[in-house]
């Protein structure tokens, strides 16, 4: 029994638990016990738009040294005006909503490889590029944009089963998804090999540009999707509803120990450390902390987290 | 078959057969400059002179400080995400404590640079992501300066506000001060031994660090003189707009790093040009606004046209180097 302690405590993921665990705990100890359910519940929720958006940053950054997706908080935006624009309050335009919110972010991936591709510019500046443009789109397009969610739409992203929100559940399922892609498909084995040596992956015959595209088209439908999903469990669109998501996508990437040096993920930990950011803000709310000292608290936290997780050692 | 129309590249480029694309990419960020300063002359040619370019230069002097700063962090490899957010806490230390105990104001400034100092040293040591570590400083900054000032106020010092009012003769102060600020970061990262070293850091950190020069101390130079220069372009906003707000340096971040690349930076490698750098950051203040403002085109646009520059730009040195035929 004890080598197989031994051995989860060696995954790098279940420290991201760890740390979840242990913040809750601090934040009930503060409230004497009170509302330790509805804690989980309300992190729960707030962390699958984490996850969703994390999951697509975190293959992009498994892509290699420079590969990180900075248009994620526009793409939010303008997908969460799109979506609330087709549904138009109506229950039987929800597909159609959806539909369209993941187009949007395809057609957002796809501009950011193409400029990758066509400008040979590191994807930073390519993202950061991209997302000055769809900023200004999403400002002038959803600037005063009042439509509500159809009800029906946004019931479904605050349906709870037995204190569980669905959307965690179907959160779940789509990590599980996730893993198996990036583990055990032809593509998940091709970015995961394009991160650890590209000229070597090119070599062997991997179709490199076709695969980095895919994955920043990837990406980008995470965050059209999440924008929709956003609209909906906040009640309407807004042009700075992904602002926190910049931050978010790629802390949880690394707090979740993958390797900002690309090639190697880790699906697991991206939900604990969702998890963890969420109670962090959770418990920093219930301390009752003015904004500042929380914005204060939430940075060195975060500095303080990945210097403890470390970098990857240095190669060579 | 390039070998036909391209000159020794042993060598230096020969007098008499220049390397006619690497002139061009040199003048590219003055050419963008010029194309903008063009089209504001042709849409309003009052705003030629030497009352206008005060006014529209206003705020570029900034914004080539916050470029400034950047632009060493990414001589290193790194990238500054929390520049932004820094430059608009220097901003609520600079409208109040600098104001009312200078003392006080002078030891938290020089504290600011220090911790800059100390994040290389970090990022260096733990051989830490900079996007990840600078991303979470800038919630640090904002923090701190939404402690420091919770609702927008603040008056600046009386000496920095004459500083910034100086009207000296024939050339807008702005113009001035943008010659000044390029100069200085020229000579210190071009033209110094030193300076070698901090920019072969991000160019080649094994050869520095075998050659015997310590990539500690390069890291941590270089974070400094960032933070530096986003203490000064603190004070120089805080100068011009004469009352601060924790929110006030949010866009600098951005505007900083487009401002670099503008200026023919290269985001690895050592590679940047101080005075392209501050050519870009002008660049970019003319289009955001004035061009646009005579173009009768909303604000609501300002963004996408940095965006839009950036990319034209970078598509442009795309074309001029493919033409040089490099290997």
């Amino acid at each position: 029994m004890k080598g197989t302690l031994a051995g989860v405590l060696a995954r790098p993921w279940i420290w991201s638990f760890i740390g979840a665990l242990a913040v809750w705990l601090a934040a009930i100890t503060f409230t004497g016990g009170t509302g330790a359910g509805g804690m989980l519940t309300a992190a729960l929720s707030l962390a699958v738009f984490t996850v969703v958006v994390g999951v697509g940053q975190m293959f992009v950054i498994t892509l290699g040294p420079g590969n990180v997706d900075l248009s994620l908080p526009a793409n939010i935006g303008l997908a969460s005006a799109v979506a609330m624009t087709v549904m138009a309050g109506d229950d039987q335009r929800i597909a159609f909503g959806l539909l369209a919110a993941l187009a949007c972010g395809a057609a957002i991936g796809t501009a950011n490889y193409l400029l990758i591709w066509a400008l040979r510019i590191p994807p930073i500046i390519a993202t950061l590029s991209a997302s000055f443009v769809i900023q200004s789109i999403d400002i002038s397009y959803g600037r005063g944009l009042q439509i509500k969610p159809p009800p029906g739409f946004a019931d479904f992203t605050n349906i709870q089963l037995f204190g569980i929100p669905l959307l965690a559940v179907l959160t779940v399922l789509f990590m599980i998804g996730a893993h198996v892609m990036l583990q055990r498909t032809i593509f998940g084995r091709s970015v995961l090999a394009i991160g650890q040596n590209m000229r070597a992956a090119r070599l062997a015959g991997i179709a490199v540009n076709r695969v980095r595209f895919a994955t920043y088209v990837l990406c980008g439908t995470l965050g059209g999707i999440n924008g929709a999903l956003l609209a909906g469990y906040f009640r309407g669109a807004n042009v700075d509803i992904g602002n926190e998501y910049l931050l978010a996508s790629i802390a949880v990437v690394v707090i979740g120990g993958t390797s900002v040096a690309g090639g190697k993920a880790n699906i697991p930990g991206l939900f604990g450390a969702a998890l963890f950011l969420v109670l962090l803000l959770t418990m920093l709310n219930t301390f009752g902390v003015s904004a500042g000292v929380r914005l204060l608290l939430t940075g060195l936290i975060i500095v303080a987290v990945i210097t403890a997780a470390g970098g990857t050692k240095r190669e060579r | 078959m390039a070998s036909l129309s391209v000159p020794d590249r042993r060598g230096l480029p020969l007098i008499g057969a220049p390397n006619v694309p690497r002139l061009l990419r040199a003048l590219l960020p003055a050419l963008s400059l010029a194309l903008v300063l063009i089209g504001i002359a042709w849409l309003n040619p009052r705003a030629i002179s030497y009352f206008g370019f005060t006014l529209m230069l206003n705020l570029a002097v900034p914004i080539a400080l916050a470029t400034i700063a950047q632009m060493f962090v990414i001589a290193g490899n790194d990238l500054d995400l929390s520049i932004g957010a820094f430059v608009g806490f220097v901003g609520c230390v600079t409208a109040t404590w600098l104001r009312d105990v200078p003392l006080l104001g002078i030891v938290t400034l020089l504290g600011c640079i220090a911790v800059y100092a100390a994040l290389g040293a970090l990022i260096h040591l733990r051989n830490l992501p900079s996007i990840v570590v600078t991303l979470g400083m800038s919630f640090v900054w904002q923090g701190l300066a939404v402690l420091m000032l919770p609702k927008p106020g603040g008056k600046a010092p009386d000496w920095l506000l004459e500083i910034m009012r100086l009207k000296p003769p024939l050339v807008p102060f702005p113009i001035l001060a943008a010659v000044v600020i390029a100069a200085v970061a020229y000579v210190g990262l071009m033209r110094t031994s030193y300076g070698a070293i901090l920019r072969g850091s991000g160019g080649n950190a094994l050869a520095i660090s075998r050659a015997g020069w310590s990539l500690l101390k390069a890291k941590m130079t270089l974070f400094a003189c960032a933070g530096l220069f986003g203490v000064l372009s603190g004070l120089a906003l805080i100068g011009t707009t004469t009352s601060a707000d924790a929110n006030i340096g949010n866009g600098y971040t951005m505007l900083s790093i487009a401002g670099v690349i503008l200026g023919g930076g290269e985001f690895i490698g050592g590679r940047v040009s101080p005075i392209g750098a501050v050519i870009g950051a002008l660049t970019l203040a003319l289009a955001a606004s004035p061009l646009l403002t005579f173009m009768r085109i909303p604000p609501d646009w300002q963004v996408a046209a940095n965006g839009a520059i950036l990319i034209v730009v970078l598509a442009a040195r795309v074309l001029i180097s493919r033409k040089d035929a490099q290997p």
